[in-house]
């Protein structure tokens, strides 16, 4: 059997008082595609954000490819990370976000190919020649020279996810990348997402809301509640025959509130 | 009669003077503007306290004071600038102080999901600010930068006192020639006027080249 290709042990995290993730510890395969569903301040969102750096840990350790994320060895010894460290790390990790984050000033190829240039060297020619495939991928390609402004959410939102996939990641996380989206808008992205998920290998970080799509996607599905897992299996099993009270009595609300499941 | 040609000359001289120092302040001031504003933002205490001594003492002391040091103190220590130097570094330093705080606020008004953007596509702290922060703020700074300059082109009358013949000296010399104060001082009025006009006019302008495409209005 194959290594995790992400190992979290026993991490905490607290903003103030309030402790989000209490000892989590969790792994996930290699091209595993994995769905974290549950209420909201839940943590979900949380790990994502822990895996990309964005937010620090308070204790525990990750690992990633084998490597610490958040650690190093000197001398023997587990230090906190450097900043190089961490830039080394996150070559491996891209992440897609509720609000997609473009860069309003730069047009569509211009917001795929600045962090190619700038972090992989990339020339040019090259940059615009990978963003290109990855815009007719998302079904973009018109749109290249189109400001982020000038496009729908949904656009945006697939456009963010050609700049995430231009560098090439190994993990790449969804932070609940359609709740933004008019409805009628969700699904020319979640079909990007379905297409990815069918044609590449990579592993899959999905927070979502949209029960249906998860049932679909995962491979995997965890349910969180006050920052701990508390149920996870196959999709089947956590959607049809739900063991845990509290997976039940979340999955009823959700249905009540309209959702697709 | 009086025939005004010869000293309209010598005020459009002034005239030259007074551009030139504005021109040159400005580009002085700007250089402050972003070390110093980005020196307060900077993760070094060090870093951080020279930004704010800087900024705070420039705001906090009159040009007139700061002129005389460039132009009479530093000689004493071993500087020696001409008037135009010495004009160019008080205004520059000047105003660039009141400017570091227009870069500075500008930065901090980019909202954390664009750094955030940055991290996640793995650029560098000065990569980020450099192609994704900074272009984005100075849209926010454009217009208090244009204010900054006209601060600025006003200001330079100041250094008639050490003997630079800008605008202001030349109107005082052809009043005393000419004995006739009214005409003088309402032509350098009209020209500061229409200098600072268009400084107005280059900012607005750039303003609206620069936001081209980010309201989202095809172009």
């Amino acid at each position: 059997m194959a290594a995790p290709i992400i190992k979290i042990d026993a991490i905490s995290k607290s903003f103030g008082a309030f402790k989000v993730l209490d000892g989590l510890s969790m792994q996930v395969m290699p091209g595993e595609k994995l769905a974290l569903i549950g209420p909201s301040g839940s943590g979900k969102t949380t790990i994502l954000r822990i895996l990309m750096t964005l937010e620090r840990i308070d204790g525990g350790h990750i690992e990633v490819e084998g490597e610490q994320l958040y650690h190093m060895q000197r001398e023997g010894a587990l230090v906190p990370a450097s900043e190089r460290h961490l830039t080394r790390m996150r070559q491996k990790i891209g992440m897609v976000f509720q609000l997609f984050n473009l860069f309003p000033h730069k047009c569509v190829l211009d917001n795929i190919t600045l962090a190619p240039m700038l972090t992989k060297g990339m020339a040019r020619a090259a940059a615009e020649k990978r963003a290109m495939e990855l815009l007719d991928m998302v079904g973009l390609a018109d749109k290249a020279k189109a400001m982020p402004a000038q496009l729908s959410g949904g656009q945006k939102q697939r456009v963010a996810i050609a700049r995430a996939l231009a560098l090439s990641p190994k993990i790449m996380l969804f932070d609940e990348v359609t709740s933004a989206l008019d409805p009628e808008l969700v699904d020319e992205v979640l079909n990007v997402m379905r297409k990815l998920a069918a044609e590449t290998d990579m592993t899959m970080l999905l927070v979502t809301h949209e029960m249906g799509f998860a049932h679909d996607f995962a491979d995997r599905v965890l349910f969180f509640d006050r920052g701990k897992i508390v149920e996870e299996g196959k999709p089947d099993d956590i959607f049809r025959h739900p063991k845990q009270e509290r997976t039940q009595s979340f999955l009823k609300k959700i249905i009540a509130a309209g959702h697709r499941v | 009669m009086i025939d005004w040609s010869g000293y309209l000359d010598l005020i459009l001289q002034g005239a030259l003077v007074t551009i030139k120092l504005t021109l040159m302040g400005s580009v002085l001031a700007l250089i402050m503007a972003f070390l110093a504003g980005l020196g307060r933002l900077s993760r070094f205490f060090a870093v951080r306290a020279l930004a704010t001594i800087y900024i705070e003492f420039f705001r906090g002391t009159s040009i007139f004071v700061q002129l005389f040091w460039a132009y009479f103190v530093l000689p004493l220590l071993g500087f020696e600038l001409t008037p135009l130097q010495a004009g160019v570094l008080a205004l520059g330093l000047n105003v660039g102080a009141y400017a570091a705080e227009v870069v500075r606020g500008a930065v901090q008004s980019i909202g954390k999901e664009q750094y955030e953007a940055c991290t996640a596509l793995n650029l560098g702290r000065w990569q980020g600010m450099r192609h994704v922060i900074l272009p984005q703020a100075f849209l926010t700074m454009l217009p208090t930068f244009g204010n900054n300059a006209i601060e600025l082109l006003k200001a330079t009358s100041v250094v008639s006192l050490i003997s630079l013949a800008d605008l202001t000296f030349q109107a005082q010399v052809v009043r005393a020639q000419t004995g006739n104060t009214l005409v003088p001082f309402a032509t350098i009025l009209v020209i500061y006027f229409a200098l600072a006009m268009l400084i107005s006019w280059g900012t607005r302008s750039l303003e609206r080249r620069l936001s081209r495409g980010l309201d989202g209005v095809r172009v």
